[in-house]
């Protein structure tokens, strides 16, 4: 039996999607740009597509831009922000806030950025339950800052940030910001205000996606995490928001983001949202959250020693991070695929770094217990059978590995 | 050399990993090397037994390992048991990560540094039974 808890990572395809997805690969192959009935053919795919994700946003059409996924969103968002601005005003340096558990998509951008000498950041930490602060946020706020980016639902430790409070901080923000400057009889711009930009790439399944809900300028979705393709991702943009492209080449998506549109891709993306919009997803995500509280009564049941990692509280109900004291996250992945479940680690160390998890250092988890940390992500698809087989096959492995470690008494 | 799936890690760095050789405790061990990291997460401890050849020369008799790290970490320890096991101390203090590496089959690039542990824990049980002050041992 081969068992997959690893949905943050990536989902499969949903066979409904696969279905609405096919005919763009096959007979409806025509460029979405061309005049000709094939053109316009595969665009009314592309339009489509745009109406499920204008439904989940509840926004404009024109505010959705489709992208190759969630990082080059978040590029087009941080960069194309950043370049928008200084072609306003090159005298300036400018600040972008956000924290330090985003993807690195962000982090890396904004660094890079910093680099070039073209902003400054400010990276705002989380308690230990793995909370940004909105008044961390709002302290770190100045009269340079022009974008606040924090991501909705935290990839290793799933909790859910206080999205919609920060978007409705930061419209005071601008409010008061608008009023001082009209104060001085001068009109205020597009260029006075800052934005605000959201990776929902984990939140889509289990949160509540309406941009104006969410008061929220800027919000990135990727295909691969809504049991859709992978390599498409979209961009909501509020109108009004300034942004400058970083591609040059061609005219789509009003130049923001120029490329052959990935006609079958977006099919599917906008079949996965038009999933999430119809289907029954909060049964889903009930059942999601029974078996993930299985699993974790299973495990604390059979296994001593062990520690969730962040808030249980307010977290999507696919997530558990978990620490097993005195066993080493690799060596548990291992043995785990060994016996056909695929996991993920707390700790970056699998993918070459030895840096513990940037998100749990973040939240003042010791290094020793991002070591020992693991990540289980459940899907719509995972059974009761499979939860039964990991609470079984979990607890020897666990065992063995501690009477491997030194530190075995 | 076949890879597994996993990391590709070779076949024989999954069977160290899978049955690990000398894996445990000495009780009364005549030297002990503990070393590690806790950032980069692998802890190792290596205990050894010492006893002469017919050459009279002081040998390892027996060695053990206790490891908390990646599967690369176990394998090189297990491995390393396995080879040091009946050299003199002198041969043994010589082995080299390179070696090790290289009698697993290769190690992926980044789970190099996890085969150095392993021979730096049994320098340390060998400089430890010598009594010898004990080097300063490199981060990895």
């Amino acid at each position: 039996m081969s068992i997959y808890l690893d949905h943050s990572a990536t989902t499969p395809l949903d066979s409904k999607v696969l279905e609405k997805m096919q005919p763009y690969l096959t007979s409806d192959f025509g460029n979405a740009s061309s005049s000709h009935s094939f053109g316009q053919e595969a665009m009314k795919g592309v339009d489509w597509a745009r109406e499920q994700l204008a439904n989940l946003f509840g926004c404009q059409f024109k505010e959705l831009i489709f992208t190759s996924g969630a990082t080059e969103s978040n590029n087009i968002v941080i960069q194309g922000i950043v370049k928008a601005f200084c072609a306003n005003n090159q005298e300036k340096k400018y600040h972008i806030i956000t924290s330090k558990i985003e993807h690195p998509a962000i982090i890396e951008v904004c660094q890079e950025l910093e680099k070039q000498g073209l902003i400054e950041t400010t990276f705002v930490g989380v308690d230990k339950e793995g909370f940004v602060s909105v008044d961390e946020i709002k302290a770190a706020i100045k009269d340079n800052t022009i974008l606040v980016s924090i991501m909705y639902v935290n990839n290793e430790v799933g909790t859910i940030q206080p999205i919609r409070e920060i978007g409705k901080m930061i419209e005071k923000v601008n409010k008061t910001r608008i009023k001082n400057i009209e104060l001085s009889s001068k009109k205020a711009g597009t260029f006075d205000k800052l934005y605000f930009h959201t990776d929902a790439v984990q939140a889509a399944n289990y949160c509540k996606m309406n941009a104006p809900y969410l008061h929220a300028d800027l919000i990135t979705i990727s295909g691969h995490k809504i049991y859709g393709p992978k390599g498409v991702g979209a961009l909501y943009i509020h109108e009004g928001t300034p942004l400058k492209s970083i591609n040059w080449g061609g005219h789509q998506e009003y130049n923001v983001r120029p490329g052959t549109y990935n006609v079958s891709g977006i099919v599917g993306l906008g079949a996965a949202v038009e999933l999430i919009n119809n289907e029954q997803f909060t049964m889903h995500n009930e059942q999601i959250r029974k078996l993930r509280d299985k699993l974790i009564e299973g495990i604390k049941n059979k296994i001593d020693k062990v520690k969730i990692n962040g808030s249980l509280g307010n977290r999507v109900p696919s997530n558990i991070n978990i620490a097993f004291e005195n066993a080493e996250g690799e060596s548990m992945l291992l043995m785990l695929d060994m016996e056909g479940i695929a996991i993920s680690t707390g700790s970056a160390c699998a993918s070459g770094s030895l840096e513990p998890s940037h998100v749990l250092s973040a939240m003042g988890v010791p290094p020793v217990i991002c070591h020992a940390s693991l990540r289980f992500t459940l899907g719509k698809g995972t059974t009761e059978q499979e939860i039964d087989k990991v609470i079984e096959v979990l607890p020897p492995i666990i065992e063995r590995l501690r009477k491997m470690s030194p530190f075995d008494k | 050399m076949q890879l597994s799936k996993f990391m590709q890690y070779t076949d024989i760095v999954m069977d160290h990993f899978k049955n690990p050789r000398n894996q445990g405790e000495i009780e009364n061990a005549d030297g002990v090397g503990d070393v590690g990291n806790p950032i980069c997460g692998d802890m190792l401890k290596i205990y050894i037994k010492v006893g002469k050849n017919d050459q009279g020369q002081e040998i390892v008799e027996d060695i053990k390992f206790q490891t908390l790290g990646c599967g690369a970490a176990i394998a090189s320890s297990s491995l390393l048991t396995e080879m040091a096991k009946g050299m003199t101390l002198d041969e043994a203090k010589k082995i080299t990560r390179e070696e090790i590496a290289e009698a697993l089959g290769g190690l992926p690039k980044q789970k190099i540094h996890c085969s150095v542990l392993a021979g730096e824990g049994l320098n340390k049980a060998i400089a430890n039974y010598k009594g010898e002050e004990i080097e300063k041992v490199e981060e990895h």
